[in-house]
């Protein structure tokens, strides 16, 4: 199971790869969320997938989940959701003031 | 119980932040309690390092978990000298920001944001778990944010654009390296890892991901991967520039510091020789791009990387003379960078040009602008009445006694060039023919200038006062060169 989800987090990275070096804003966005996919599926890997019941203490339970993973996912997956969030708001301000989402129409220095 | 000071530094600066987004009509009660705030925390910190010097390393498990379960802060020497050093830039570029911000920024929160830029500074300061590093960095990142690109000018717009995914990027490159540790050690309190990292002699496997944290804060901190940061420090107004220039890169820094120095130091032949050839990159091309530019600001944010550089040839040499001397050098380079944006902002504003071969003779129109950027250039040239002398004498020791000769040249050259690449601005800008007659030059203002003169005052009063300093600095370096004592400190209180 550990091997599957590690395969799934690597197909993600590809296709954020693939997306972030396109040259349109939304699809770069796009692409960053993917990838934070990716590592937080990573990183619950990492910790060990489901094995034993739930870490809560009991009398006659020896094994269960590593939680610290999931704790540390939860915040990341809120801080890539406000990221995420304050990105699409920069692109969207971004568009209306330049008319493009394309990075080669953005490109030169000093232009103001 | 009376360590519970210790999460004061982060949490006064995020309950003010909050405040003041509710009290958005009122601007002078914003700036007073911002100012109050800022100042609260500076004096916060000296009490912290006063507590600090007298009973050793303070630490404090929030929620009253054990070490290596829950979420701790650490207090020790290095960490709240940058917390005060942190406290008083703020405070400073907040008078700069009140005179020169302008209205619209004020109504769109922009004290809130400082405050909560501050609350992730100084949480990464005193963090003592690795995601929880990971998690004030953000809060830091997203204020940094929404700072850079308030105001909405198309430049600012499209540096912030790039700023934000260059650091989405890193911050994920963090998060992979903070999952492979954890999958290989199995916990993440720094004290912890450090204890476990050193049971397993610092394996291969470990060594990788000890590469990994170095492409995170390389990127944050701007060692050789500095290419976004010209772009995004010379786009925002200058109250902002500034501290993003003595802030941002700064904690970057100090996270590379922290990692190198108490969780992977068994394998120096790798990783310190590896930081010590980017030290070198970095030097040799902050150089070459603080020569190449006319523009001030651009010449400003390469000088960053080349202080970024510098620091780093001292955590490359890794001896106490070299780390005592970084340490020095991150303070004097926190105010130093701000006087020097500041400045630079100033005589922006003020001939409404960026370049300096487009500015002339302000000697003239503004003496006492004129010598404040002398006395910043001197400074960070590292000339002796001044505090960049200190730092840059330890780490040249340091470098000498570990024997990296060629990082020493590097670093001096650098400095040289340091100095040149100011002069040209000084010599351009200031002396030359008056272009600016009396009648159309601009007023300039007192409010504008006070900042500047603060900090001026606070590079020659840290140049003058070693003494008063160096106890603490000893026993920050100290704290870096023996792991021991600062994981002792975690486990003790129990």
């Amino acid at each position: 199971m550990e091997t599957l989800i590690i395969i799934l987090a690597g197909v993600l990275v590809a296709v954020a790869t693939y997306l972030i070096l396109s040259k349109h804003i939304l699809r770069i966005i796009l692409g960053t969320a993917i990838l934070s996919h990716a590592v937080h599926l990573l990183l619950m890997t990492m910790g060990g997938l489901k094995r034993g019941s739930t870490p809560i203490l009991a009398e006659n339970k020896v094994a269960y989940t590593d939680a610290l993973p999931q704790a540390l996912i939860l915040t990341a997956i809120v801080i890539s959701f406000a990221v995420t969030a304050f990105i699409l708001v920069l692109a969207y301000r971004l568009y209306r003031k330049t008319g493009s989402d394309n990075l080669d129409a953005l490109r030169g220095m000093d232009d103001e | 119980m009376m360590n519970n000071v210790l999460v004061f530094p982060m949490v006064l600066p995020v309950l003010t932040g909050i405040l003041l987004i509710f009290l958005r009509p009122y601007i002078r009660l914003q700036r007073w309690l911002s100012m109050l705030s800022v100042l609260g925390t500076g004096a916060m910190s000296i009490i912290l390092l006063q507590r600090v010097q007298a009973s050793g390393i303070l630490t404090i498990d929030i929620g009253g978990w054990q070490p290596p379960f829950g979420i701790l802060f650490v207090g020790d020497s290095f960490a709240l000298l940058l917390v005060l050093t942190a406290s008083i830039v703020t405070a400073v570029c907040l008078l700069y920001a009140f005179s020169t911000i302008g209205p619209a920024h004020e109504q769109m929160h922009v004290y809130a944001f400082i405050q909560f830029l501050l609350a992730g500074v100084n949480g990464s300061f005193l963090t003592g778990d690795l995601f929880n590093l990971f998690v004030c960095f953000e809060v830091m990142l997203l204020a940094s944010y929404i700072l850079a690109s308030l105001g909405g000018k198309r430049k600012q717009l499209r540096e912030s654009l790039k700023y934000v995914i260059i650091n989405i990027l890193s911050s994920w490159i963090f998060l992979v390296a903070i999952a492979y540790l954890y999958g290989a050690v199995g916990t993440l309190n720094m004290a912890h890892l450090s204890e476990r990292i050193a049971e397993s002699g610092q394996t291969p496997l470990l060594t990788t991901i000890s590469m990994l944290f170095l492409i995170v804060f390389s990127l944050k901190a701007g060692l050789v991967l500095y290419f976004w940061l010209p772009g995004t420090y010379s786009a925002p107004p200058t109250a902002i520039a500034a501290l993003f220039g003595a802030l941002l890169t700064k904690v970057g820094v100090y996270a590379m510091f922290r990692v190198f120095t108490l969780l992977f130091y068994h394998e120096p032949s790798i990783t310190h020789t590896w930081i010590g050839i980017m030290a070198a990159i970095t030097l040799i091309g902050g150089s070459i791009g603080a020569i190449s530019s006319k523009d001030v600001r651009v010449i400003v944010s390469y000088n960053v990387v080349i202080a970024v550089g510098f620091m780093m040839v001292g955590l490359a040499a890794a001896t106490s003379a070299a780390l005592e001397g970084s340490i020095y050098y991150l303070i004097h380079d926190m105010l130093v960078k701000a006087l020097l944006f500041l400045l630079a902002g100033t005589m922006i504003a003020l001939t409404g040009k960026s370049k300096f071969n487009e500015m002339s003779g302000l000697i003239r129109n503004y003496p006492l602008l004129g010598w404040l950027f002398f006395i910043g250039m001197l400074s960070l040239a590292g000339i002796p009445p001044f505090s960049g002398f200190i730092g840059k004498v330890l780490i040249g020791k340091g470098t000498i006694e570990a024997g990296t000769y060629i990082l020493l040249a590097l670093a001096f050259v650098s400095s040289i060039l340091v100095l040149y690449s100011l002069l040209r601005v000084f010599r351009n800008a200031f002396w030359g023919e008056t272009v600016i007659s009396l009648e159309e030059e601009k007023p300039l203002k007192k409010s504008w200038l006070v900042p500047s003169v603060l900090l001026a005052i606070g590079t020659i009063v840290l140049g003058l006062g070693v003494e008063v300093l160096a106890p603490y600095v000893q026993d920050a370096a100290n704290v870096l060169l023996q792991p021991k004592l600062y994981i002792d400190a975690v486990f003790q209180s129990k």
